[in-house]
């Protein structure tokens, strides 16, 4: 993944200092955008990635050759209608689209950082891409939207911003990551580490991929963004290419297949620190810790309204959780909706083809929308 | 349009902050906001109908009242309404308590059971009465808890609530009930509409 030429990226002279306690400066931010801003510039909407997604929000992402992962939401007159809004999206710090991240080399060695680049937070992250803001000149956002670590950014970015922005929408996410949570990254970051090819991280520098344990990594993280039902109507015990079982550790059911499928392509996409680093992030994620055991504290300087979606088969970050946040923000009588979407395709939900979720996302904005 | 609406907008104040509980699909809540200008929230049970009120641009949240209110704080609102569901609930009692609690009043309507229609029915066909207020059968009914507007009143005494104000709704003409009434518009309201708000005493 050298060919790095189409990203465009700004470099933040701006000291920031990390949550760990260390102060990067002169540092990458990689960054896309998608329709036009206004002269009022007052139809921006930053769009937060998820724990794999990058800034390539929707179109061909130039780099992998393949949809932007949310293309079915982002666009010319779909939810996040481009003809409409400024769309704004950058790769999170930590992350291997172009960020600064583990891959970078570190100044002060002349070598690649691997597990000496500093641990980073969703706080972290979220202050690093408001320089985006200063960037293009923009006071206050129309919306910050996102799903899952996007939507824990939404929380992070209203809180520590309360004034950026008019609009907020997280989706099928958390205030506080869960121990479940915390237990299924935990098995993809000892997965990536128990690779041998992982060399303490300095794979680079031996030419090596730990491919093993990152396909494992993200084959185990795969199977908690679906639902049992989904996976069951869509695979059952369906035989792959195979008219019986062959007594052999072959994937004979499709499922494997499907797994191992999406474990192999990943690899060539990821970079096995960024994967430690950002869940890192998300475990670390606890604005209901940072504001003392009261989440309403997080938003109580806001006016922002806010659209909290969740879905019924979202097990990962279930209803109840989104529904935790709804109501931090009803007890300070915050300007709420909130809906939990039909859906069997699990956590997987806000990034597929779901109706009655991408109707009611575009209703949200366009209804709140004032030029 | 239901013809109480207007006299529910009529009890309220400009401008006021108002929760519509089992606001359906919005239409009260864009009455109120476009009549009165206030800062109305919705509360609602069916997904569908939260997405109607999402396209409509109303702050709605997908919740049940029985479980839901209790996110919101003492005296958050200056109205609750809860339009003729009351007898929906499995516990009107701890329901009015949260109205009361949430908001500085409360507006609610009930369909009128003792409508001389549904006694008539009841009486000659021994069977559930199906009217237009009410227009289900027994096995299909949401209305597990009817009352009639004379149940309302000994209702506020048991519970110790104010009753403001109460109108009765007949052939969409709306009236005054007091206790001097009580008995012939409880035979003859379709609908009756309570103004309330929590005894001091409390």
């Amino acid at each position: 993944m050298n060919i790095k030429e189409n990203i465009k990226t700004i470099i933040i002279k701006k000291p920031l200092k990390l949550d760990c306690g260390k102060i990067i400066n002169n540092f990458p931010l990689a960054y896309e955008t998608y329709g036009s801003l206004n002269a009022k510039k007052s139809n921006a909407i930053l769009v937060c990635h998820a724990l794999t997604g990058d800034q390539f929000v929707t179109g061909l992402n130039p780099i992998t050759k393949k949809d932007g992962w949310w293309s079915y939401a982002v666009g010319p007159n779909k939810s996040i209608d481009t003809n409409k809004y400024f769309v704004i999206c950058a790769n999170v710090i930590g992350g291997c689209m172009g960020s600064f991240g583990p891959s970078h080399i570190n100044p002060e060695t002349k070598k690649i950082f691997g597990t000496d680049f500093p641990v980073i937070t969703i706080n972290d992250i979220v202050n690093a891409q408001v320089n985006l803001l200063d960037h293009f000149g923009i006071k206050q956002l129309f919306s910050v939207v996102g799903g899952s670590m996007g939507g824990m950014q939404v929380l992070q970015f209203v809180s520590n911003f309360p004034e950026k922005t008019k609009t907020a929408v997280p989706i099928a996410c958390t205030s506080s990551h869960s121990a479940q949570n915390i237990a299924f990254n935990e098995l993809g970051r000892q997965a990536i580490t128990a690779d041998h090819n992982w060399s303490d991280g300095k794979y680079t520098s031996k030419n090596n991929v730990p491919e093993k344990g990152l396909a494992v990594a993200r084959m185990a993280a795969h199977i908690t963004y679906l639902s049992k039902k989904g996976l069951q109507e869509k695979f059952g015990r369906k035989l792959q290419e195979r008219d019986d079982l062959k007594f052999g550790f072959d994937a004979d059911f499709q499922i494997e297949s499907y797994l191992r499928y999406q474990g192999s392509v990943f690899v060539d996409r990821f970079d096995a620190n960024s994967y430690l680093y950002i869940t890192r992030a998300m475990d670390y994620f606890d604005l209901v810790k940072q504001f003392n055991g009261n989440l309403s504290n997080a938003f109580k300087n806001t006016k922002a309204k806010f659209f909290v979606i969740s879905f019924t088969s979202d097990w990962l970050y279930p209803t109840q959780e989104n529904k935790d946040i709804v109501i931090a923000l009803n007890a300070i009588g915050t300007d709420v909706g909130f809906v939990e979407i039909e859906s069997d395709k699990g956590h997987d939900s806000f990034l597929l083809d779901v109706p009655d979720f991408l109707k009611t996302l575009k209703n949200f904005l366009d209804k709140s929308y004032i030029e | 349009m239901k013809p109480e609406y207007k006299i529910i907008m009529n009890m309220i104040n400009e401008k006021s902050r108002v929760l519509d509980v089992g606001c359906d699909d919005g239409i009260l809540m864009e009455f109120l906001k476009q009549n009165k200008n206030v800062d109305i929230r919705g509360i609602e049970i069916s997904k569908e109908k939260v997405q109607t009120c999402i396209s409509k641009g109303l702050t709605v949240i997908e919740g049940n009242a029985e479980l839901d209110l209790k996110q919101f704080p003492n005296k958050s609102f200056d109205y609750v309404v809860l339009g003729q569901t009351l007898q929906a609930f499995v516990n009107p009692e701890i329901v009015i308590k949260e109205l009361l609690r949430v908001g500085e009043k409360a507006i609610v309507t009930i369909p009128n059971f003792g409508h001389w229609k549904v006694r008539l029915n009841l009486l000659i066909k021994g069977t559930m009465p199906v009217t237009k207020t009410l227009p289900n059968k027994w096995y299909n009914t949401p209305n597990i808890h009817m009352c009639t507007i004379k149940d309302f009143f000994k209702f506020s005494e048991t519970f110790n609530f104010k009753i403001f104000k109460s109108l009765a709704l007949i052939n969409r003409k709306v009236s005054n009930i007091n206790y001097s009434n009580l008995f012939i518009k409880n035979l003859f309201s379709e609908l009756g509409i309570f103004l309330i708000e929590k005894s001091d005493e409390n």
